[in-house]
């Protein structure tokens, strides 16, 4: 690709791409710690994940506000049009992943107080670890520029529905045999439901980034198992 | 997302317009998708020479009617030659030769049989800068219609001249002065002025070469509300250096680059998703 001939546009759209990443970067931190939060019952990191969720609404803020800005005084387009575009829907994406991984890790201040349950524990686990790897692949796509890589991401959705639909089974079970889990087992199903979520953030993400790319919409449709009877 | 709703549906009238329009004489590769209506002036493997040199290379391009097109590219990429081969303004430049076949209505307008002067009348032209005759703003617009015979009457012209002044939309302002010189008015009111001139001789297609170039913003926004207004009866070719314009006022777009049409489609979509990398380093100003 050539260079803008005007440096500092191509400066600032770089720039505006580089916070996108960062944003990107710290955003996967949260969801990290946050699932660490639930899985080894610590109270402290939770609460850091509670606390650093700020910064990630400034990050989004400070973003939309830079591509508005290049909208009004550089007025982008093809291109360049998409990749402002695409920053601002992809750090709206990522403060939505933030709040939902907040979620999680205030989720898990109440789940400490209760009987570990080990089972759900690596459950949970085993579908966060997904979940991240999703947004660590997204993000890496974005960095990279990689339409492919954001399209392998986009294709295999169905793996975190699979095991949000196991995890849906496996918590019923555990509540009717032991009605006195059922806080517990409550809370852990709204984790599984925000890391779901988030599994779709990440795929919102390799939509955006085909489009930014490509200039061309996804139209297939995506793989979906939705089977929630138990 | 709304946003992927609007361009689904988009791209999905997109191809039933070019399924339609399938059955038209196909135009070369880098002219897709005819937007708007269908095609009013259509050139074929237009080449154009000045003496030796050679200006523009095979282009060729369907201009839809009741629509305007914008043509851009960077300066001396042929644009201007182009809009001039469309009424035979190049015949007037010593040693310049046109090639190809540019028809309007499927009528060849190089043909011995057609008679420049007549041509021009129905294909009216637009200069960069605003060029009324030393004369009144009510010759001005009146001279055009007598030299071509189109009123009968004193009245019949006092009509025609306000009805073109009005739908150029500069009646209002110069009503209580007709007969002050044309000259007298704004570089804006002198460019309106000029298109009602070109407007008075109802002609088929409009040229404008950089109709704003000289207009400072609030002007330029006159003229442009102007060209969308008159875009429902005419067909508009327009040049302009202002991407931002091309995209505002037209509803397709060619890409010009040293002679060549590089690309041509839908302003949306040029300026959204252009096809050619030379289009979309231009539009974004990168080092082509």
């Amino acid at each position: 690709m050539n260079e803008h001939i005007v440096k500092s546009y191509e400066d600032e759209l770089n720039a505006l791409t580089a916070e996108c990443a960062r944003m990107g970067g710290l955003t996967e931190a949260q969801v990290a710690d946050a699932l660490e939060a639930v899985v080894k019952r610590d109270q402290q990191l939770a609460g850091q994940v509670v606390v650093r969720d700020k910064r990630l609404d400034e990050l989004e803020t400070e973003i939309e506000r830079k591509a508005i800005r290049m909208i009004a005084l550089r007025q982008p387009l093809a291109n360049d049009l998409r990749r402002t575009v695409a920053a601002m829907k992809i750090a709206n994406n990522l403060e939505r992943v933030g709040d939902l991984a907040k979620n999680i890790a205030k989720r898990s201040l109440v789940l400490i107080e209760a009987e570990p349950m080990t089972p759900l524990n690596r459950s949970i686990e085993r579908m966060g670890r997904l979940v991240s790897s999703r947004l660590k692949e997204v993000l890496d796509a974005y960095t990279s520029n990689d339409v492919d890589r954001a399209v392998a991401v986009w294709s295999r959705d169905d793996e975190v529905d699979e095991h949000y639909n196991s995890l849906f089974r496996e918590l019923l079970t555990y509540m009717m045999g032991d009605p006195r889990t059922i806080t517990a087992c409550a809370h852990l199903l709204f984790v599984a439901k925000n890391l779901e979520r988030i599994g779709d953030h990440a795929t919102n993400i390799a939509e955006i980034i085909h489009y930014e790319i490509t200039g061309q919409e996804m139209i297939s449709e995506r793989p979906k198992t939705d089977s929630l009877r138990p | 997302m709304n946003f992927r709703l609007g361009r689904l549906s988009k791209s999905a009238m997109t191809r039933q317009r070019d399924d339609a329009l399938a059955h038209e004489a196909p135009t070369a590769e880098v002219d897709r998708a005819p937007a708007g209506g269908a095609a009013k002036v259509k050139a074929r493997d237009v080449n154009v020479f000045y003496g030796d040199k050679q200006a523009l290379f095979d282009v060729s391009l369907d201009v839809p009617e009741k629509a305007v097109t914008a043509l851009i590219g960077p300066s001396g990429c042929g644009k201007s030659t182009f809009l001039r081969c469309i009424n035979r303004m190049n015949d007037t430049i010593p040693g310049c030769r046109v090639e190809g076949s540019i028809t309007l209505d499927s009528q060849d307008i190089n043909d011995k049989a057609v008679d420049p002067v007549l041509l021009r009348a129905r294909v009216g032209m637009v200069f960069q800068k605003p060029n009324p005759f030393p004369k009144t703003i009510f010759e001005n617009v009146a001279y055009g219609p007598r030299i071509h015979g189109i009123a009968s009457s004193k009245s019949e012209l006092e009509g025609l001249v306000e009805s073109s002044l009005k739908r150029a939309g500069l009646w209002n302002e110069v009503a209580d002065r007709l007969h002050q010189p044309g000259t007298s008015l704004s570089g804006g009111q002198q460019q309106r002025l000029v298109i009602a001139r070109a407007i008075a001789v109802s002609p088929e297609v409009i040229l404008m070469d950089e109709p704003c170039s000289a207009l400072d913003p609030i002007a330029t926004a006159r003229i442009e509300e102007l060209i969308d207004e008159l875009r429902s009866q005419y067909c508009i070719v327009i040049v302009t250096h202002s991407m931002a314009q091309a995209a505002r006022v037209s509803q397709k777009t060619g890409f010009f680059h040293m002679g060549k049409l590089v690309e041509a489609g839908p302003t949306d979509e040029i300026f959204t998703n252009p096809r050619d990398t030379r289009t979309q380093d231009y539009i974004t100003g990168r080092f082509g």
